[in-house]
């Protein structure tokens, strides 16, 4: 079977890396149905992982579906730090009929497999070389919980215990967390004990607890936090001084905006004393959930225009939409900042499972001759701090500016250093003219006095007379006046184009890391570093040195375009089918295409570094 | 080009409105529209409309999508900003930069085609946001940019210029927006600058959203005799709802609309228009009575005029959302970001 067919399917690849299982090395796979709440227990079990201080990494791959489909999640647990997408699972908890097949095979040689032994497992599916470990979670549970809801997810939380004991979850950290979680509702907090105990003890007292693989606690964590991508990037948004966003509902995207929406109910909700003595609550912030993705960016243009730091997150088919106006504020030159979290194209493609394949769509898009600003996050903490800049450069140039964050990034939790905020921050609110400004010079024309950067001032409506102009998404010469003249139309464009050229010298430069004579080289992007991370720790070890290095921004810079010359090759690892990376390195930073090797990943789950491996492995032979 | 600016001829005799401007100083670049088109009546009653309601020029904010119709916010008000966008986007990009400043007075200018085909979704919803604001459908029955297709507010029977007949019913932007919880919905003919001027000022008075639909005949491509939108078909079918000035209920509290109409206009060009006259019990509050009544002219062929409905008493999407009573855009970055120590705070949740 091909690995993208099997890696459809939740199954793992074939192993290309030596077994590395032991202690704080191992990776945990749930296999589920949607909608019965195993979620809770899954996250209770990463999260207890990471308070025990050990790097850990949680992937949920869900179905777009809303119950009664499977649902697998994976856990790895790396005390060495690789926490890209496991390859193959030491223990599976396979608590779902649909998939027992799928999931018993998907266990590594010597691995074991934790099944509800209510019932029993089918002959058939009986692997010699794994472990099965039988517990009757539904008929132990049924005895003390009577409420048919409750048994449900009881069993869950029941299992949790089970793997708990079985990998040496430190059951303090584990109860610290449940009260945490349920704080004052007692008999909630007494029911989920019991049954993480019930688990716990079952599993202590019929298995050789904990396993040959296990946990111990170490100090990996410290100064961490557990965190997903999406409520970081709300959280930039906050921080930046956001106070209107416009979305419309799109899995991998719609956290953002609920994220945002609860976070300004927190941190941006103002109780005052009206004149007659009643309180009254004052947002500071306008929410729109508008009736479509086309509407979404228009209130975001138009906001923007008025002076306001706006925002929407969407997804692929939102990008796709907006398109027209996405031209519509290039061509006008008004900030817009777009949050795109990428799942798997094209059309509704697979709304559940990730991708970068919305880099050539954004880079260029809108009709006509249109080149955007993008913003490239690896992990949480890059969303939040991106998320921020992404104001400043739109208010800076005046342009769309989209952040490409993934389903990966987005939505499941990873170990991120802890954010960061300088209280000295202030915006960028680039080149705004007020009215005293207005009165110093003779006559004010929108796209006239363009600064070393290609940036002219603009003025907001609602203040001066002086500053009125008119803004229109047809031909326009410098002085903001319609035109079909051919010199006045394009004095317009080229200074958007050295405009866009000006910015790449505000955009994040990219992780390098060199090392002397290296010959080869890995470029990514975005989620796939751990993954790309971990096969160069695997070559490295085998004597083969890798330069790498990570694409932040577009426009590239020149640091960007001499790595590429300083190899011999580099290896171009990013998720999509059609090498949308390399083509754009090979379009904008003229880099020769015979010197850049497309690796992809486009299956939809998170890469693992078993499929950068053989990628370049596989290269490699190719060209030998 | 489709402006050209126009000169300034100081002429001392013109009256100053409260703030001392002139109408003059409410009008902007030289039209480039077909002579006679209905689309320069609106844009000189809007002028009109403004000077008399003394709105400082600043405070304004034009939004326009795309078509003949949509070109005209260059025609007036030239001391606001204006903002001419794409076909059919007008709606949301005006509830942006409402939503970030609500200061300032927004007036949307659309055709038909930007509103009730490609943007028929967006002022749907912009009239659920109550996004408060002038919005005008310079309707005309047919796409006047792209030279004379159909529009969806053609009625069944009219024909296009080359004598092909509409099959298809139309899309009554009034009943819509009855329909939908508009909170003010009136009807104008481009004809009539005394009935609309009127129309207009209560519209841009309104706390909330004004839709405005003003029958604009198009001479270019659908202004004949078998037209539904044309000058003469107007004229005889026209339905007169009120026809003095409207007292906005800002200023006044008897905000009653006056009922039953009067009989002759003379319109700028010397037409005339027949008139019916409104039931005596009509009442511009009442929204079933006033879908009741839009339905029932219609199906007679009679095109009701005027204020239809209004009410005064829903809340605009600032209230609905809380908003502080100053602009968003005002707030200091200092009341927008929580801070370091907050940031701190926020992460031990995420521990
Ligand atoms: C996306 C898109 N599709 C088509 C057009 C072409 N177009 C320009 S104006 C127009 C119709 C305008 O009709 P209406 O809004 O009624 O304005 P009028 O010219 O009649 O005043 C069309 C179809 C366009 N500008 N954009
Ligand atoms: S084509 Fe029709 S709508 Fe357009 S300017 Fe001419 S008369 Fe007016
Ligand atoms: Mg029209």
């Amino acid at each position: 079977m091909k690995t993208e067919e099997k890696a459809q399917r939740g199954e793992p690849d074939e192993p290309a890396l030596p077994k590395r299982r032991g202690l704080n090395e191992f990776a945990l796979k749930f296999a589920t149905v949607n909608g019965t709440g195993s979620a809770s227990a899954n996250n209770l079990i990463l999260r207890s992982i990471f308070r025990m201080g050990v790097p850990v990494s949680g992937k949920n791959l869900f179905p777009s579906n809303i119950q009664g489909l499977p649902t697998w999640y994976e856990i790895r647990v790396s005390g060495e730090g690789n926490t890209s997408r496991a390859a193959e699972f030491d223990l599976m908890v396979a608590m779902n009929g649909q998939t027992y097949a799928s999931d018993v095979a998907a266990v590594s040689p010597g691995g074991y497999l934790l099944y509800d032994s209510s019932w029993p497992l089918p002959k058939l599916l009986l692997r010699p070389e794994i472990n099965f470990l039988g517990i009757p979670l539904a008929k132990l549970i049924g005895e003390i919980f009577s409420d048919s809801r409750q048994r449900i997810l009881m069993k869950n939380i029941a299992y949790a215990g089970a793997v708990a004991a079985l990998v040496g979850i430190d059951q303090e950290v584990i109860l610290e967390l449940l009260s945490e979680r349920f704080g004052s509702r007692k008999s909630l907090f007494d029911a989920n004990r019991e049954a993480l105990q019930l688990g716990f003890d079952y599993a202590e007292s019929h298995f050789a607890c904990p396993l040959p693989f296990r946990l111990e606690t170490m100090a990996g964590n410290d100064g961490k936090i557990l965190i997903d991508g999406n409520t970081a990037t709300a959280m930039g948004c906050l921080y930046a001084g956001a106070t209107v966003a416009a979305w419309y509902p799109i899995t991998p995207a719609t956290s953002v905006a609920e994220k945002f929406r609860s976070l300004c109910e927190r941190y941006r909700r103002v109780e005052e004393t009206t004149a007659n003595g009643a309180r009254e609550i004052r947002n500071n912030f306008l929410i729109l959930q508008a009736e479509d993705e086309l509407a979404a960016i228009g209130m975001v243009i138009g906001a923007s225009w008025a002076g306001a730091r706006a925002f929407t997150s969407t997804s692929g088919p939102g990008i796709s939409l907006m398109n027209e106006q996405i031209g519509l504020a290039y061509y006008t030159e008004i900030p817009a900042v777009i949050v795109d979290v990428q799942r798997a194209g094209p059309s509704t493609g697979m709304p559940t499972r990730v991708q970068q394949a919305d880099i050539m769509a954004c880079a260029y898009a809108s009709h006509g001759d249109t080149k955007h600003l993008l913003l490239f996050p690896a992990d949480p903490k890059e969303c939040f701090e991106m998320a921020v800049l992404s104001f400043d450069l739109a208010e800076r140039f005046q342009t769309p500016v989209m952040l490409l964050s993934d389903l990966d990034i987005g939505m499941n939790d990873w170990v991120i250093p802890r954010l960061e905020w300088d209280d000295s921050y202030r915006p960028d609110r680039g080149r705004v003219l007020g009215p005293a400004e207005l009165e110093q010079i003779e006559e004010f024309f929108r796209y006239d006095d363009a600064d070393a950067e290609f940036v002219t001032p603009r003025t907001l409506p609602g203040f001066s007379e002086r500053g009125a102009y008119f803004t229109r998404g047809s031909g326009h010469d410098r002085f903001g006046r319609y035109t079909e003249d051919a010199e006045g139309y394009q004095q317009v464009v080229d200074r958007l184009a050295a405009k866009h050229r000006a910015a790449s010298a505000h955009m994040p430069p990219p992780v390098v890391k060199r090392h002397p004579g290296a010959r080869f080289a890995v470029i990514t992007v975005g989620s796939c570093e751990s993954a790309v991370i971990e096969a160069i720790g695997y070559f490295a070890a085998r004597d083969l040195q890798l330069d790498y290095l990570r694409v932040r921004g577009f426009p590239f810079s020149s640091e960007i375009s001499s790595f590429i010359e300083d190899h011999e090759r580099c290896f171009v690892v990013e998720q999509n089918r059609d090498a949308q990376l390399r083509s754009l390195l090979i379009l904008e930073a003229g880099a020769p295409a015979g010197n850049l090797v497309p690796i992809l990943s486009y299956g939809g789950l998170p890469l693992t570094a078993v499929q950068v491996i053989e990628g370049i492995e596989t290269a490699w032979k190719d060209e030998a | 080009m489709t402006s050209i600016s126009k000169p300034r001829i100081p002429l001392a005799t013109l009256p100053a409105n409260e703030i001392g401007l002139t109408v003059r100083d409410y009008e902007g670049a030289m039209s480039t529209l077909c002579a006679g088109c209905g689309h320069d009546s609106v844009t000189a009653a809007l002028v009109r409309s403004l000077f008399e309601l003394s709105i400082p020029p600043h405070r304004i904010v034009k939004m326009s999508g795309i078509g003949c119709s949509s070109k005209t916010p260059t025609y007036f008000a030239s001391g606001a900003h204006g903002f001419n966008s794409v076909h059919g986007r007008m709606a949301p990009i005006a509830a942006g930069a409402n939503a970030a400043n609500r200061s300032s007075i927004h007036i949307g200018i659309s055709g038909d085609g930007d509103s009730l085909s490609i943007g028929a979704g967006h002022l749907v919803h912009a009239i659920r946001r109550n996004v408060r604001m002038l919005y005008v459908i310079e309707n005309n029955g047919v796409y006047g940019l792209t030279k004379g297709q159909f529009s969806a507010s053609a009625d069944v029977g009219s024909t296009a210029k080359h004598g092909e007949a509409n099959e298809v019913a139309p899309i009554d932007p009034v009943q819509l927006a009855l329909s939908l919880g508009a909170t003010f919905v009136a009807r104008g003919f481009s004809g009539d600058k005394a009935q609309l001027v009127p129309i207009l000022k209560a519209a841009l008075e309104h706390r909330g959203f004004a839709l405005v639909d003003v029958i604009s005949p198009c001479v270019q491509f659908n202004n004949h005799v078998g037209s539904t939108k044309s000058y003469h078909y107007v004229r005889d079918h026209e339905l007169k709802e009120i026809e003095q000035d409207f007292v906005p209920p800002m200023r006044e509290t008897a905000a009653r609309l006056p009922h039953g109409g009067t009989i002759v206009v003379t319109l700028p060009d010397g037409g005339r228009i027949r008139f019916g006259t409104l039931p005596e019990e009509y009442d511009p509050r009442d929204r079933g009575a006033a879908l009741h009544y839009a339905a029932q002219a219609q199906q007679r062929g009679e095109i009701p005029t005027g204020v239809l409905f209004v009410d005064e008493g829903t809340r605009d999407i600032h209230e609905l959302n809380s908003t502080p009573d100053e602009p968003l855009i005002s707030l200091p970055f200092e009341a927008l970001c929580p801070g370091a120590d907050a940031l701190a705070r926020f992460q031990d949740g995420f521990q």
